[in-house]
């Protein structure tokens, strides 16, 4: 098993070059360099020049592109021309914040699919089953920032139960208190982004329920005489978590991508909050990191997926 | 008269029906057949005759909701038809042995091979751990496993057809069972191996002196093992008989006709026979007259019984209508034939 996951980080290198590439290449394509329109429309164009030229933009792409790799790997992403700060700085707070949404948003994602799932998928075709499938059409159906906005307006606005802004409220003091006013501003969001999160897994799991539950090998299992619930929970069930966890990946980008609404929506400051930002003040060296992390980000959840994948299903091990 | 203790298995109007768009269709229709210790029975037939029907009514594993069955199946004078699942899984595996046809898909892909030798002892005998792993060894040693300590760590997906087989096998034989149901279990496998499986089969079932009920549909799989053979056309038993019978003196249409159209290895100007139509499937199939009649046009209707009943022709020789008695291949002369049939 820890040859397939080596194989799996090696391959990942030209990946990481690729994806590096391609971002650095749609950086460089994008209109207007950090000197034009933020400088004094009075300085002299011949001192923009000089500091083009200073900065390094003049010189061929791949050697723009070596220093560029060879700085991110000082930690160094660059200046954020707009709020004059470095983007490492700038990112740091938000992917803190971005980070536990996220893994609560994940945790609770699967406590509600997972029940819901086995649910569908043991009573195929009963009134359980047409209940979770009438939730799952709903959440898939409505679009997340119109379920966000009416969630914030009725549950936060109208009737006050949860903040409607921010990670922390500016009052709280203590290691305590900061902790639980941060909960208490992430948890609302975490379960309305959790609720619309959920299809894809209740979706797969059941599926997978439904097709294993005719297996041969479910057939054998009974017919050894083994009784009914752990045929269920240790055969059946087992097969059908497969598809999630090759979907884990996936969940993880999706989080990531789905967090610029659900961030924007709640003013919560995080990295999707700060790239829907960075696009509308055209701040590109803080959109190009971003992009970055959020490809990495990618490619790791993808190498979490195989891992798992490995763990549970020993076909796919390397031998 | 053989002594009650031999006879293990003992059906009697056995009606196995599947629930289709809101009906039931007998897809074994009246099924009367005995299992003895020591024997090796054969259910013969084409796919869909209602061969696995049986099996599955046997061991009870059918879907609930959409399967009626009645008449007796009485295994040591406990009836399994209707028991409750509590019981039902007392006598499953432990009793009651089942081999099934892909032994790939009859395994777990996500456990080790000797774990699931291992679950059947666990919910039939006291065993702890240890014990149960040394048993796995042991049958895996009977089923003829080469290296059985490296085996119990294999996945299903590591071993070969052969191997799977055994490790199937080895399952179902780990409690000594009385009765072993093997449904079509050399089937997926390659022709050199299906023969050391079958042989393996016969070598248990001479050490533990169980009855098996082989379901096959391959006439030389039967020639080669059974004891008994019953022939099932469109869910009805058509011809019964030991196999020297059947192959030496096949009366019944169906039989001859699959007699007739197995490949001779002395056949060499003719071409291969075949069985014109098909099997009719279980919503158009008769249910009055004979049902095999159809596939025999050139045979006149007066022939046939009108309610084709199972007759005894000889001590231990079961037919079913009295067509066999004027029947002869379409490309046969009728009247030679029949005098050769009413001259035996």
């Amino acid at each position: 098993m820890w040859k397939t996951i080596l194989r799996r980080l090696l391959i990942m290198i030209p990946q990481l070059i690729i994806l590096s590439l391609l971002v650095f290449l749609l950086a460089k394509m994008m209109p207007g360099d950090p000197f034009s329109g933020s400088i004094n429309p009075n300085t002299d164009p011949k001192q923009i020049e000089a500091l083009r030229r200073a900065a390094g933009l003049y010189d061929p792409w791949y050697v723009q592109y070596f220093r560029w790799v060879g700085n991110l790997f000082h930690g160094d992403l660059g200046t954020s021309y707009i709020q004059h700060v470095p983007v490492t700085s700038l990112i740091a707070d938000r992917a803190n914040n971005t980070f536990w949404l996220s893994l609560l948003t994940t945790i609770l994602t699967y406590s509600i699919a997972i029940p819901l799932g086995i649910t569908a998928g043991r009573h195929q075709d009963q009134w359980q089953d047409t209940g979770v499938q009438i939730f799952n059409y709903i959440t898939l159906a409505t679009p997340g920032f119109v379920f966000y906005i009416l969630g914030l307006w009725l549950f936060g606005f109208t009737l006050g139960w949860f903040p409607i802004s921010g990670s922390v409220s500016a009052n709280a003091s203590g290691f305590w208190g900061v902790l639980g006013s941060r909960l208490y501003h992430m948890i609302f969001p975490a379960i309305l982004y959790a609720l619309i999160a959920t299809t894809g897994t209740v979706q797969y799991l059941r599926t997978g329920i439904v097709d294993n539950k005719v297996e041969d090998y479910v057939r054998t299992a009974r017919s050894k005489g083994v009784p009914e619930n752990v045929v269920f929970h240790k055969h059946i069930l087992r097969n059908s978590l497969l598809p999630i966890a090759a979907f884990l990946g996936n969940t993880i980008t999706g989080l990531l991508s789905g967090s610029m609404i659900i961030e924007s929506v709640f003013s919560y400051p995080g990295m999707g909050k700060l790239f829907l930002d960075s696009i509308s003040q055209r701040d590109y060296t803080t959109l190009t990191a971003l992009i970055l992390i959020f490809g990495i980000l990618t490619l790791i959840g993808n190498l979490l997926s195989d891992i798992i994948m490995s763990i549970i299903d020993p076909r796919i091990r390397i031998q | 008269m053989e002594k009650q203790s031999d006879l293990l298995l003992d059906i009697q109007h056995l009606h196995t029906a599947y629930r289709l768009q809101g009906k039931f269709y007998d897809a074994a229709d009246d099924i009367n057949l005995t299992l003895k210790r020591d024997e090796i029975l054969a259910i013969v037939g084409e796919s869909g005759c209602g061969k696995s029907t049986i099996a599955s009514s046997i061991i009870g594993l059918y879907d609930h909701k959409n399967t009626k069955v009645t008449g007796d199946i009485l295994y040591n004078e406990l009836n399994l038809v209707g028991l409750n699942e509590s019981l039902f899984n007392k006598i499953r595996g432990d009793k009651i042995g089942m081999i099934f046809q892909d032994p790939l898909a009859s395994l777990n892909p996500l456990m080790r091979v000797g774990d699931q030798v291992a679950e059947t002892l666990y919910y039939h005998t006291d065993m702890d751990e240890k014990a149960r792993h040394a048993r796995v060894i042991e049958l895996f040693n009977q089923v003829g496993m080469p290296r059985p300590e490296e085996m119990y760590e294999m996945y299903p997906h590591e071993l070969s057809g052969g191997l799977r087989q055994r490790v199937v096998i080895a399952m179902a034989i780990a409690c000594k069972p009385e009765v072993i149901i093997a449904d079509e279990p050399t089937t997926a496998l390659d022709v050199t191996i299906q023969a050391q499986i079958l042989d393996l089969l016969e070598d248990i079932q001479r050490q533990s002196h169980s009855g098996i009920i082989l379901i096959t549909h391959d006439l030389g799989v039967v020639a080669e093992t059974a004891d008994e053979v019953a022939v099932m056309y469109a869910g009805q038993i058509v011809e019964k008989s030991d196999v020297k019978t059947i192959f030496e003196n096949p009366l019944h249409p169906y039989t001859r006709s699959l007699l007739n159209s197995m490949p001779q290895s002395d056949d060499t100007d003719e071409d291969l026979h075949v069985i014109k139509g098909t099997v009719p499937s279980l919503k158009n199939m008769p249910r009055s007259g004979d049902r095999f009649a159809a596939r025999i046009p050139w045979i006149p209707a007066s022939a046939h019984e009108v309610e084709p009943r199972v007759h005894e022709v000889a001590p231990g020789h079961w037919v079913r209508c009295t067509c066999w008695k004027t029947f002869h291949f379409e490309d046969e002369d009728s009247t030679q034939k029949a005098t050769a049939a009413s001259g035996e």
